[in-house]
């Protein structure tokens, strides 16, 4: 059996060696001071879709990403280790986008590629920290989706058995196809990059990033059409502009803090509704959410 | 995330030296795979950025997967299962990564899906997967048997070997024996031809076979009965797929436990012819240990690069006395001196594989069409500077490793005798590269011919001539005045032409040789790249002046009539 999969990957500045210039003084990220990497946890989703792809030959991943043009650098990182082709998807109505309209984009990217077997993606990424893009996408799609996902145990007749790595153990979850996972940072590291498909693909580029003249090897680009990355804006996946970037995004940044949080002010939570609906009224009274 | 490569632009630098334009042109054949495969270069510059990138790939594997995986290797160590080996389990994983990263058939052509990298670029590789753990280096660096393969075997042999060399096969030279260590005449392996199965069958013992359960196996065995030396043996192809080959045990080792020693027992065991017969030790080991001592001198510099790496970092982070102990003079000459010896032995060991690299490409193209005058002139004159060359960057560059591993944890004081720290398996990891692919006298048999027919004289004098720079002037003398001591040494020796006491002189003559050659090519980096190789031109200048003094007295002291003293059969 050959599989669809889509890995959903973001470009993140590079928060886990934050130095003192990391923040601006107006308290929000400073991107220029820190590099901007595969988001980690996105590269753990992309192994796990690699090696479905190693155990069932004929499988095509597509990576996304949505971003600044420059964000195709997550595609090229891609197609180095084994994606079969990227797509960048990429608009200035785009810009300023919380994980709803995040979500809805990618969703409609999905929609656009046709919805595969597997839309994998890392749990959450090091810049936001909200880990909800991804169970975003999957309700959006009405897809089924298992999260915090480790590794996968068996996937036969339509149906998968992962292990989740949860507190204190690891379950192990069997669901049906199509399916959207986000993986953990505790899954399999992935792969390095591959000399050969790094030289292959070394020059590809998004319609964007091309300079408008003084393209080197321009007739290149003509010969090999995987040198051209797949870009999609909001006419190409068929977007509502409402739903997209600022006007699409209800959450609204205050300000930026740093915070240490210490193991004692954790809480664990039942998985009860009232429990749940507790913690959100807890959350909106002292204005961290709404 | 650590990257061994972009962390050392020493590497970069080493990398881009001029002469790879002529090796790059040589090696793509005027670019001609370019339209048949995604992979190939389309000019010069896009060559030279794959070497780089793919280089970035090996620093960064080396620099956490087999950074990570190396304490774990070195304590877990290879399996003996039954007959078989099985790595430790981090040896695996380094090896699947390097796999994965399509990091093997390196230098091997495109059409039998290698990368089709120069020596240089292969070999820089090599150091950089050293530095992590020297044991898996070898298991790593052991696929350049297939350059061997490559140049002996026949078309037909290619197409079925190389192939699964490039997919990640793993090699061995099985050529050592319980009576043939140094003295690969001795070897017994018994080759006889099977009639009725039309192939060839080995009998026998190899020892001390690193790697020695490899997935193909470069074997050398004697296939002329009733002969004693090197000229009754043949070499041969043995693949593990074909059985007969048991690891009768691994041996216990120092260092490089990552890295397994076998003794192989074959049993009648299928293999193939590789070449013609009687060339196997005369010609072909020849070449495979060229290739061999290239590959050790690399694992070598890998070794000093990464106890320089520990010495530093121990000296700034530890403090006595109120202060860093890097402040302390007695500590900095020390970490000073590994820094010269490293990238001296460095330069020397480029420049000898870009020498390696102009003539091994002319040589294949004289297998497609014949070599005009001017390129075999280019072929013979890089040939005999590589084979002069490579015996100086083994046995300095495993001797300076040594010498620099000890250094190195001399800085880190008593926490270095400790199990606890890095440093004491770089120690013992490091004394093997003095020994095997020929021991350090070995080099000075294969060097001192260079040295009395006037070749390595005559690179000096080269050299002296150099446009270095304003402030590498004073130096650039000093070597001159290296060479005249060497020079009168040398003569010395001949006038008293006696082959004993010749024999006793030779490594002071050789290291003098390599002494000299090494600063002037420190001098050139430095006149290139001040702010990268000053300092420590500087430095290798000092030592190396009074390293040549010390040989030249010794020479000049010694005489016939003292060697009696020496003797203790």
């Amino acid at each position: 059996m050959s599989l669809n999969i889509v890995v959903l990957a973001k470009q993140v500045p590079d928060t886990r060696n934050v130095g003192k210039e990391a923040m601006t003084p107006q308290g929000t990220v400073n991107r220029a001071a820190l590099p901007a990497i595969v988001n980690p946890e996105d590269l753990n989703a992309l192994e796990l879709a690699l090696r479905l792809k190693d155990s069932h030959p004929g499988s095509v991943i597509t990576i996304v990403t949505m971003g600044l043009p420059k964000a195709a650098e997550v595609l090229r990182e891609g197609l180095y280790r084994g994606a079969d082709r990227g797509i960048l998807v990429t608009d200035r109505a785009m810009a300023g986008a919380d994980s709803l309209a995040t979500s809805y984009v990618l969703s409609q990217t999905i929609r656009k590629i046709g919805v595969p077997d597997f839309v994998i993606c890392g749990r959450q990424a090091i810049d936001g920290d909200t880990a909800q893009v991804g169970p975003q996408v999957a309700e959006k799609l009405g897809l089924n989706q298992v999260t915090y996902v480790e590794q996968v145990d068996e996937l036969k007749d339509n149906s998968i058995i992962v292990t989740r790595r949860i507190d204190g153990g690891v379950e192990k979850v069997k669901a049906p196809l199509p399916l959207l996972l986000t993986v953990t940072g505790s899954a399999a590291p992935c792969r390095p990059r591959n000399a050969k498909l790094l030289m292959k693909y070394k020059r590809a580029l998004a319609p964007s990033e091309k300079p408008a003249t003084g393209l080197p090897h321009a007739e290149e680009y003509e010969k090999k059409p995987y040198l051209t990355l797949t870009q999609w804006g909001v006419p190409e996946v068929e977007a509502d502009l409402a739903q997209c970037g600022l006007a699409g995004s209800p959450t609204k940044v205050k300000s930026v803090q740093s915070v240490v949080f210490k193991t004692k002010e954790s809480k664990h939570l039942g998985s009860s509704d009232a429990e749940i609906e507790n913690l959100i009224v807890e959350l909106l009274e002292s204005h961290t959410i709404g | 995330m650590a990257n061994h490569y972009t962390e050392h632009p020493e590497l970069r630098f080493e990398l881009n030296h001029p002469l790879m334009k002529r090796i790059v042109e040589l090696k793509e054949r005027d670019f001609r795979d370019k339209d048949e495969y995604d992979t190939a270069p389309l000019d010069f510059e896009d060559a030279m950025d794959n070497y780089d990138r793919v280089l970035d790939i090996v620093g960064e594997i080396s620099g956490t997967i087999i950074a990570d995986n190396a304490e774990g290797v070195d304590i877990e160590g290879p399996h003996h299962e039954g007959c078989r080996v099985r790595y430790a389990s981090g040896t695996q994983r380094n090896l699947d990564a390097m796999v994965s990263a399509g990091l093997n058939g390196m230098t091997m052509p495109r059409r039998y899906n290698g990368l089709n990298f120069p020596i240089m670029p292969y070999t820089m590789c090599a150091e950089l997967v050293a530095a992590s753990d020297a044991g898996f280096g070898n298991i790593w660096s052991l696929q350049d048997c297939i350059e061997t393969l490559y140049e002996f075997g026949n078309e037909e042999q290619h197409a079925r070997f190389i192939p699964r060399v490039s997919e990640g096969a793993t090699m061995s030279m099985d050529l050592t024996e319980p009576d043939a260590g140094s003295d690969l005449q001795s070897v017994m392996l018994k080759a006889t031809f099977d009639e009725a199965e039309n192939c060839w069958r080995l009998n026998g013992v190899k020892r001390f076979i690193t790697n020695g359960d490899a997935d193909i196996h470069l074997v050398l065995a004697r296939s002329e009965e009733g002969t004693t030396d090197g000229r009754g043996l043949s070499m041969f192809i043995y693949d593990k797929r074909d059985g007969g080959v048991d690891v009768r045990r691994i041996e216990h080792k120092l260092g490089i436990h990552g890295s397994p020693t076998c003794e192989l027992v074959y049993k009648n065991a299928k293999a193939e012819l590789c070449g013609s017969t009687r060339m196997g030790l005369i010609k072909y080991v020849m070449a495979l240990m060229n290739g061999a001592r290239l590959g050790i001198a690399a694992q070598s510099v890998g070794l000093s690069q990464a106890v320089y790496n520990e010495g530093l970092a121990y000296a700034r982070e530890r403090e006595q006395f109120g202060k860093p102990i890097i402040e302390i003079p007695a500590v900095y000459e020390m970490l000073a001196n590994i820094k010269a010896k490293l990238d001296a032995g460095r330069a020397l060991l480029y420049h000898t594989a870009r020498c390696v690299d102009i003539y091994k490409t002319l040589e294949d193209t004289s297998r497609e069409r014949k070599l005009t005058p001017e390129e075999r002139n280019e072929m013979k004159l890089y040939n005999k500077l590589a084979d002069s060359l490579t015996p100086l960057a083994k046995g300095m560059n495993s001797e300076y490793c040594n010498q620099n591993a000890y250094d190195a944890l001399q800085i880190h004081g008593g926490s270095g005798f400790m199990m606890d720290y890095p440093i004491q398996r770089y120690v013992r990891d490091a004394r093997i590269t003095s020994i095997y692919e020929g021991t350090t006298q070995l080099q000075v048999v294969a060097a001192i011919r260079f040295v009395t027919n006037g070749s390595y004289l005559a690179q000096m004098r080269e050299h002296e001539a150099a446009e270095v720079s304003e402030a590498m002037k004073p130096l650039q003398l000093q070597a001159r005045n290296m060479a005249d001591r060497f020079e009168e040494a040398v003569n010395r020796v001949k006038e008293l032409n006696n082959q004993e006491y010749q024999d006793i002189c030779a490594r002071s003559l050789v290291e003098m040789a390599a002494d000299t050659l090494m600063l002037h090519f420190l001098l050139y980096n430095a006149t290139k790249a001040p702010e990268l190789f000053e300092k420590s031109a500087r430095v290798y200048g000092r030592i190396v002046h009074t390293e040549v003094a010390k040989h030249h007295a010794f020479v000049m002291s010694l005489s016939p009539e003292d060697l009696d003293a020496y003797r203790h059969a």
